[in-house]
C-alpha cells in the first residue's frame, strides 16, 4: 500500500513507494501477457478518468488497466459534461466523490489542478499529466522499462532530449530517475529549456551529441509543432537538424543504449524512423509496460485503508 | 468643544513621551502634562503614537465588485490596520475615468466609510490604454493621482502624453510597470519554483524594462512619476540610479515584497499569487536595501480583496493579489524595524509622510493645526494573524497563521476614535 492517498508527482513520492509500484508491475505484466486477462484486484472499485485534454494512450492504458483487474471504469469527456458549462473543478470532483468513486485519474492543461482536486475529494487522485508540471505514471512506466532492460537504474546515465520546457514527462523522470540513483542530463534548444533547471540536479546541454555521449538511455520528448509559431525555434527542419535523434547521434551512446519516447512521435523530427523502428527502441515496450505499471498503481492506491 | 487628550504615549515624531490635545478634530497642542477638565483621555502609556498611515495603493472594489469589498468594509479594514487615509485604484466597474464615479466614491466614503478615501483616476478611458481620460475633471472631482494599475499602458507614446498632460494639474502618474509581451501567460515569477511547478513564469525583466521606460519618459518630459509596487532587484537599482541623476521619480513597495519569496507558491498556493509576482530572496534583499537608502519612498498595501472562489481554483485561473491593510504595519514592524533595517521614525516616513507628500494630502504628520489623524501601536505585542477575523470582506492572505510583532491599538480620524483597543468602534 502506498504511503499517500494520491499520486500527484514523483517529486513528493518516496523511494519506497516507487519501488513498491515497480515491483508490483512485474506481476501485473504477467496478467497483461496471459491469454485470460482477468484478475480480481480492483473488484468492487470504481475508477473514473477525467480528462480535460486529449489523450489516446494514457487514457486507454488506464482504462484497460482498471478493467483487467476487474474494476468499474468510466470516462468523463470534457465536451459532453458539465465541465463545458463552467462547473468548477472542485464541484466536479465532489460530484464524483459522492457517487462512490474510489479513484479519479485526471489529466488537465493547468499545472497543479490534480493537487486542487485531491484536497477536496475523498477519492484517490492520480495525476495523468498536468500542464507542464508532472506526469508521474509515464515516468514510472519509463523507469519500469529501463529497469526491465537493464536490471538496475542506479548509476545509469540517462539523456533526455527535446522540449524540456513544456515537458511534464521530463520533470517526472528527472525526479524519479534521480531518486533511484541515475545520472540525468537534459538537452535541447536553450529557448526550450526551463530556467534554473540545473538546480533539479541535472546536467544541462544545448548540444545533443554531448548529452548523448556515453548514455545508457536516450529519451526523446515530443515537440509540439505549434511551438514554432511562438518563436521558440525557427523551423521544424532546423529543429530536426540540430536536436533530432538519428542513427549518427544514437551511435554516440553506449552500444547497448536504450531509446525511449513517451509518444506520440513526430517521425523524422525528434526521432528518425530508422532508429524508432530499430533494435534499440523500446517505444512499443513502453506502451505495454504502461498498462502493467498503471495496474500496479491502481491496485496499490486502492489498498488504502484495507488490512493489507 | 469636543476635546481629547492622548496621554503618556511615546510620540514618534517628537521622539519623546508626551501628550497630544485634540480639539474639534485638529491637533491643538503637543506637550507633556496636558490636563483639561472635561476632556476625554486615552491612556497611551507603553504605546507608540504616530501619524495615521496613508495608503497610496489599494482596491476598494466599489462600485462594481461589492462581493469582494465595499467602501464600508474596506475602510474599516484600513482603520484596523492604522490607516487614516487611503487612495483607491480606478479598476472599479464603472472605471474611475469620469468625475461622476470619483464623486460617488468620495460621497459614499463620507456616508459609509470610517477613514478618508481619495480616488485615483484612470489614465486612459476604460483602462484600455487608448485615449486619455478626462484627467482635469478627475482632478477637479478629487482624484489625487492617475493610474492604469493592473492594465499597464503599453503605449509609450500615450504614457508620454499622460505625463505631460497630468503635470498641468500637478497630479502624479502612478505606473504599474509590466511589459505585457514578456508577461505573456505567466502566472508567477520565472525561476526555479516556476520550473518545478510547471507554471509559466513572468520574468523579472518584464517589470524592469517598463520601470526603465517610464523613468526615461519622466526624465525626457521633466515630469514626476511614481513607480508602483517595486518587486525586483534591477528595478530598485534603476530607480536608485535615476534619483541620483535627478529624475523626478518616487517609488513604493508592499509588505509582501519584503516578507515573502516565490517559494510561498509551493503546493500551488493561490494565496501567494499576485502581480507583480513574489520574487527571490535576492529581490527581497534589494527591496529592503532600497527602503533603507531611500530609493523606495513609500510602503503601500496594494490591498486587493478577492472572493474565496477566486482563490480556491486552479493556480492559473486564480485572481492576483492579497488583502493588505490589516497586516501591513505588523509585517513592516516585524520584518523591517525589528531586525534593524528601519527605525520607527523611518517607517513613519514611508507609511505616512512620503505618501501624503506625493499625493499632496495635508496629513501624515503630527503637528499643531494638522488634522488629528493618529494611530497608536503596541510594538511589544506578538500575535498570530487570523484572516477570519479581518474586517475586510475578503480573507485572501498568505499570512494567515503567521506570528508577527506590533499591533495597532487605536486609530483616530479627524479626532474621532474609530479603533479602540484594537476593535472598531462602529
Amino acid at each position: 500500500m502506498l504511503s499517500k492517498k494520491d499520486l500527484l508527482g514523483l517529486r513528493e513520492t518516496s523511494v519506497e513507494d516507487i519501488h513498491q509500484i515497480l515491483e508490483a508491475a512485474k506481476q501485473m505484466k504477467q496478467i497483461v501477457l496471459s491469454p485470460n486477462k482477468k484478475a480480481p484486484h480492483l473488484q468492487g472499485k470504481s475508477i473514473i478518468t477525467l480528462f480535460y485534454e486529449n489523450s489516446t494512450r494514457t487514457r486507454m492504458s488506464f482504462e484497460l488497466a482498471a478493467k483487467y483487474l476487474g474494476g468499474v471504469a468510466a470516462n468523463i469527456s470534457t465536451s459532453a459534461s458539465s465541465v463545458a458549462k463552467g462547473e468548477t473543478l472542485i464541484d466536479t470532483g465532489k460530484t464524483l466523490d459522492v457517487m462512490g468513486t474510489d479513484v479519479i485519474i485526471m489529466r488537465h492543461n493547468f499545472s497543479g489542478a490534480p493537487h486542487l482536486l485531491a484536497q477536496h475529494v475523498n477519492a484517490s487522485v492520480i495525476n495523468a499529466g498536468d500542464g507542464m508540471h508532472e506526469h508521474p505514471t509515464q515516468a514510472l512506466l519509463d523507469m519500469y522499462t529501463i529497469l526491465e532492460a537493464k536490471g538496475d537504474i542506479k548509476g545509469l546515465n540517462v539523456a533526455i532530449v527535446g522540449d524540456v520546457l513544456h515537458s511534464r514527462v521530463a520533470r517526472s523522470n528527472i525526479w524519479g530517475l534521480q531518486k533511484l540513483g541515475a545520472h540525468v542530463s537534459v538537452a535541447g534548444p536553450d529557448t526550450l529549456m526551463p530556467v534554473e533547471i540545473d538546480k533539479m540536479g541535472v546536467k544541462v546541454y544545448n548540444n545533443v551529441e554531448e548529452a548523448i555521449e556515453g548514455a545508457d538511455v536516450v529519451m526523446g520528448l515530443r515537440i509540439q509543432l505549434e511551438r514554432q509559431k511562438k518563436g521558440l525555434f525557427p523551423s521544424v527542419r532546423e529543429y530536426a537538424k540540430f536536436f533530432g535523434i538519428d542513427d549518427r547521434r544514437l551511435a554516440l551512446a553506449k552500444p547497448d543504449a536504450l531509446l525511449l519516447h513517451p509518444g506520440p512521435v513526430n517521425r523524422g523530427v525528434e526521432i528518425t524512423s530508422s532508429i524508432m523502428d530499430g533494435d534499440q527502441s523500446l517505444i512499443q515496450d513502453q506502451v505495454l509496460n504502461g498498462v502493467a505499471v498503471r495496474m500496479a498503481i491502481l491496485y496499490l492506491i486502492t489498498r488504502r485503508g484495507s488490512n493489507e | 468643544m469636543n476635546k481629547l487628550v492622548i496621554k503618556n504615549g511615546f510620540v514618534v515624531t517628537e521622539n519623546d513621551i508626551t501628550d497630544i490635545l485634540i480639539e474639534n478634530g485638529l491637533i491643538t497642542e503637543i506637550k507633556p502634562f496636558i490636563l483639561i477638565d472635561g476632556a476625554a483621555v486615552i491612556d497611551a502609556t507603553g504605546l507608540k503614537v504616530m501619524p495615521g498611515f496613508v495608503d497610496m495603493h489599494c482596491h476598494l472594489r466599489e462600485p462594481g465588485q461589492e462581493y469582494k469589498e465595499e467602501i464600508a468594509t474596506g475602510t474599516r479594514s484600513a482603520a484596523l490596520g492604522g490607516f487614516t487615509s487611503v487612495a483607491c485604484m480606478p479598476n472599479t466597474n464603472p472605471v474611475i475615468d469620469q468625475q461622476s464615479v470619483a464623486s460617488f466614491i468620495i460621497n459614499k466614503s463620507k456616508t459609509h466609510g470610517v477613514v478618508k478615501v481619495h480616488p485615483i483616476g484612470a489614465i486612459s478611458k476604460g483602462l484600455k490604454g487608448e485615449e486619455l481620460s478626462e484627467i482635469g475633471e478627475l482632478h477637479g472631482a478629487g482624484c489625487v493621482a492617475i493610474s492604469d494599475d493592473g492594465r499597464p499602458l503599453q503605449s509609450a507614446s500615450l504614457m508620454k502624453k499622460a505625463l505631460i498632460y497630468s503635470a498641468m494639474f500637478d497630479i502624479p502618474v502612478i505606473s504599474h510597470c509590466e511589459e505585457m509581451d514578456l508577461v505573456d501567460e505567466g502566472v508567477m515569477n520565472e525561476g526555479y519554483m516556476s520550473t518545478i511547478l510547471g507554471l509559466k513564469g513572468i520574468p523579472s525583466i518584464a517589470e524592469d524594462i517598463m520601470v526603465s521606460r517610464d523613468i526615461l519618459l519622466a526624465e525626457y518630459t521633466g515630469v514626476r512619476i511614481h513607480i508602483a509596487h517595486v518587486s525586483t532587484k534591477t528595478a530598485v537599482q534603476l530607480i536608485r540610479d535615476a534619483k541620483l541623476r535627478g529624475v523626478k521619480v518616487t517609488a513604493e513597495t508592499c509588505p509582501h515584497y519584503f516578507s515573502l519569496t516565490e517559494s510561498a507558491c509551493e503546493n500551488f498556493n493561490t494565496q501567494a499569487k499576485m502581480n507583480p509576482p513574489l520574487r527571490t530572496q535576492a529581490d527581497v534583499d534589494a527591496v529592503i536595501a532600497g527602503l533603507k537608502d531611500g530609493t523606495i519612498d513609500v510602503i503601500a498595501t496594494d490591498h486587493a480583496p478577492h472572493h474565496p472562489d477566486e482563490k480556491r481554483c486552479e493556480f492559473s485561473l486564480a485572481s492576483n493579489g492579497i488583502v493588505g491593510f490589516e497586516t501591513a504595519f505588523s509585517l513592516a514592524y516585524t520584518n523591517l524595524v525589528k531586525p534593524g533595517h528601519l527605525t520607527i521614525e523611518k517607517l513613519v516616513q514611508k507609511m505616512c509622510v512620503a505618501p501624503a507628500e506625493i499625493l499632496h494630502l495635508r496629513v501624515g504628520t503630527l503637528a499643531v493645526g494638522m488634522p488629528a489623524d493618529i494611530c497608536m501601536v503596541d510594538t511589544e505585542k506578538e500575535y498570530q494573524v487570523e484572516t477570519a477575523q479581518f474586517a475586510s470582506k475578503s480573507k485572501n492572505s498568505p499570512f494567515d497563521g503567521c506570528t508577527v510583532t506590533g499591533a495597532v491599538v487605536y486609530t483616530i480620524v479627524d479626532g474621532k476614535v474609530v479603533v479602540n483597543q484594537g476593535k472598531l468602534t462602529e
